[in-house]
């Protein structure tokens, strides 16, 4: 019988080449499954892992792109990671990225056609507290009426994308597109825009935020109270009580710090990728960023690092599909099988194989 | 270069092929264009594109993969389509159901998809017997709005009792969310159904409840003779193998077409024996008039929803007031949310 035994400590052999050996299997098993579609196993896999990054064709392209595509991911997670340490499940990221975003883009739209440079910082502050204010929407029935976050932030997503429909439809839409869907468009405006900032990088104010965050997000969780209470109150809730942690201000801090970072991931995304409020225009950040903080290991640097690992498989993917005709399915599928090879390795991180004889009766 | 390169066309689409319905159409018109061209061209596509940031990396990409021409699919790329445009000033855009045509090289393509909803309407006029038609729009766009007081009027014209019962899924494609409204008209007591969705599942739960249906973009033939018993189709081959040919050439020039039934871009799908024979002949009177240009759905007189004047008797709306409509026409009841 196989038996899995808890390590007293997390195994560091396993939690530093398991990532390496959860891609090999990956490129493996993956690499099976392109054979059975009929599709060059060796050159799928290059195109997916290499050719964004080192291709003469795609890389002076995409590895700016792969900023772009990480940056919102980053940020989003950094914030989700802190409350999942702590025992705080907001899963509605999603929608305080849309509400950040729809806050922002109408403080900047409040002023147009004005070019005012403190434009910008008003429109991070307006979408930062829009996320806020929608994360205190669970925070605060989760202190005061004790409903369960995880219901209540997803839920709102819903309204969050009913809001936006409505903005983009509605109170926010182009007066000069002949009542098309969609609000004026922000980034190629002077004053709304959120430009890059070294040509040729992708590195625009979301993406320096999101490192910005990487490091602020290891520095509190390593070296101030605040992350030490944090940790205890997911790993101990009844120590932490014991321990002078308020339970309700631990909730409304990290919620608070999640929605505040969705928010900005929002206005960042409006005011540049995504240049306009549109119906469409959350693409599932922050359901991806949930992903991104447990493949991160709740880890600012393992963050860092899932973030930009998922926007390679993204735009890898994307040019497999492309130069190979690979399906958008089995893209998915492979997706989904680095995600288990990942996980999976993880027990092995935490757990010791044991194989037991059974013992005769 | 090398002379003897395929032109490669690229083409992004929102959803998937397999949605038997938006896509498809475009997925059947890309085949079109292999099929005629052989050899000298190329094709690929991407599918399930956001629209959004992500679209202007697709786009971006095919391009660097070696696209010559990009066809993007969804009003939601022309952001994207424009952005991209600037910086390949050497590729052919086309843009489906958009405006915006910021560089010398981006055109825009639609179809008059409420000349389709006009004989459709006249045809669910005929049919309902509970007078109440329910339609499942997308999202409270123009181009859904128009098609709703298209299809209203000429149900109106034939059945002055008709009501039209509007659900907003808010959602191109998703089969749950336009089951769950067909079955939510349905049960407010409407025996017809349209949409302006693009998944067949409105035409699942019509076939259960034994009322009827039409088919949306694409023929959805496999629900005839009923539920579905006519449909809307779009036919965009003719036009991608237009352009890809002037392309090709070098004699593409910058457009903003907007075809309807008389170039055959809109089509309507066989109507079945589920409608009686007169109807089929009115319908099909309906639709040559249109095709003949004898006949323009938005005739006056028509008011607005407020009892306002819009079109004075015989006057026809012209085609800025139609791409831009936000109001609904006279009669309809309901209000567009916003």
């Amino acid at each position: 019988m196989i038996v899995l035994e808890k390590r007293a400590e997390p195994s560091r052999a396993w939690g530093a080449g398991g990532p390496i050996l959860a891609v090999v299997l990956t490129m493996l098993a993956g690499g099976v499954m392109f054979a059975a579609l009929g599709i060059d196993p060796v050159e799928a896999i290059r195109i997916i892992f290499w050719d964004p990054l080192f291709s003469e064709r795609f890389a002076g392209y995409s590895r700016p792109q792969l900023l772009v595509k990480a940056g919102p991911l980053i940020l989003i997670a950094i914030g989700l990671s802190m409350g999942f340490r702590a025992g705080i499940w907001n899963i509605g990221a999603e929608g305080q990225y849309i509400v950040g975003a729809i806050c922002g883009a109408a403080f900047g739209l409040a002023f147009y056609p004005s070019e005012n440079p403190l434009i910008f910082p008003g429109m991070v502050i307006a979408g930062v507290a829009g996320g806020v204010a929608w994360a205190m929407i669970p925070a605060l029935l989760k202190v005061y009426a004790r409903t369960n976050e995880i219901l209540v932030s997803l839920l709102l997503v819903y309204v969050a994308e009913a809001m936006l429909a409505s903005a983009a439809t509605g109170w926010l839409r182009n007066p000069e597109g002949s009542g098309f869907p969609g609000s004026r468009n922000l980034a190629r405006h002077p004053g709304t825009d959120n430009p890059e900032l070294f040509a040729g990088t992708g590195m625009h104010w979301g993406v320096l935020a999101a490192f910005v965050a990487v490091i602020v997000a290891y520095v509190i969780m390593t070296r101030h109270l605040l992350g030490y209470q944090i940790r205890l109150a997911g790993q101990a809730p009844r120590a932490a009580r014991f321990g002078g942690v308020n339970p309700a201000r631990l909730v409304i801090l990290c919620m608070g710090i999640s929605g505040a970072l969705a928010g900005a991931a929002g206005v960042f995304e409006v005011s540049g990728p995504a240049a306009r409020i549109s119906i469409d225009f959350n693409v599932g950040y922050g359901f991806t960023a949930i992903i991104v903080a447990f493949l991160g290991r709740l880890n600012p640097i393992g963050i860092l690092l899932a973030g930009l690992l998922m926007a390679l498989t993204f735009i890898g993917g994307e040019l497999a599909q492309l130069m190979l005709g690979v399906p958008a399915p089995a893209i998915q599928a492979f997706q989904g099988m680095l995600l288990f090879f990942l996980l999976a390795l993880d027990v092995l991180a935490n757990y010791r194989v044991r194989i037991k004889r059974k013992v005769a009766a | 270069m090398a002379q003897d390169d395929p032109f490669q066309i690229g083409f992004i689409y929102v959803g998937s092929p397999g949605d038997y319905g938006w896509t498809y159409e475009h997925d059947q018109a890309r085949l079109a264009v292999e099929e005629h061209f052989g050899d000298r061209v190329e094709t690929v596509f991407l599918e399930n594109v956001p629209e959004g940031a992500d679209a202007e990396r697709s786009i971006t990409q095919m391009i660097l993969g070696g696209a010559d021409m990009i066809f993007t699919t969804s009003f939601g790329f022309g952001e994207a389509t424009n952005a991209v445009a600037g910086q390949f000033p050497d590729v052919y855009f086309e843009h489906a159901t958009g405006y915006q045509r910021d560089f010398p090289n981006v055109s825009t393509y639609s179809a008059r998809f409420y000349e389709g909803r006009a004989v459709i309407g006249h045809i669910a006029g005929h049919m309902t017997e509970s007078n109440i038609v329910g339609y499942i729009g997308s999202y409270p766009i123009p181009e859904v709005i128009r098609g709703i007081n298209s299809a209203y009027l000429h149900a109106r014209e034939v059945n002055p009792d008709v009501e039209f019962r509007v659900v907003w899924a808010y959602t191109w494609f998703d089969p749950a969310v336009e089951a769950d409204a067909a079955q939510a008209l349905i049960d407010a007591g409407a025996d017809v159904i349209m949409q302006h969705t693009d998944s067949t599942a409105p035409q699942t739960v019509a076939q259960e409840a034994g009322i009827i249906s039409f088919g949306q973009a694409s023929d959805m033939i496999q629900f005839a003779p009923a539920p579905r018993v006519a449909s809307i189709i779009d036919n965009w081959a003719p036009y991608y193998i237009r352009r890809v040919g002037e392309a090709m050439d070098g004699t593409w020039t910058q457009g903003d077409v907007w075809e309807g039934i008389d170039t055959g871009m809109v089509v309507i799908g066989e109507m079945t024996d589920a409608i009686p024979e007169d109807v089929r002949a009115s319908a099909a009177a309906l639709r040559d008039a249109i095709a003949a240009g004898e006949y323009h759905p938005f005739t006056g007189p028509i008011n607005r929803q407020d009892g306002t004047a819009w079109l004075a008797e015989g006057e026809i709306a012209d085609d800025g007031t139609l791409a831009g409509m936000s109001f609904y026409v006279e009669g309809i009841t309901g209000d567009i949310p916003n």
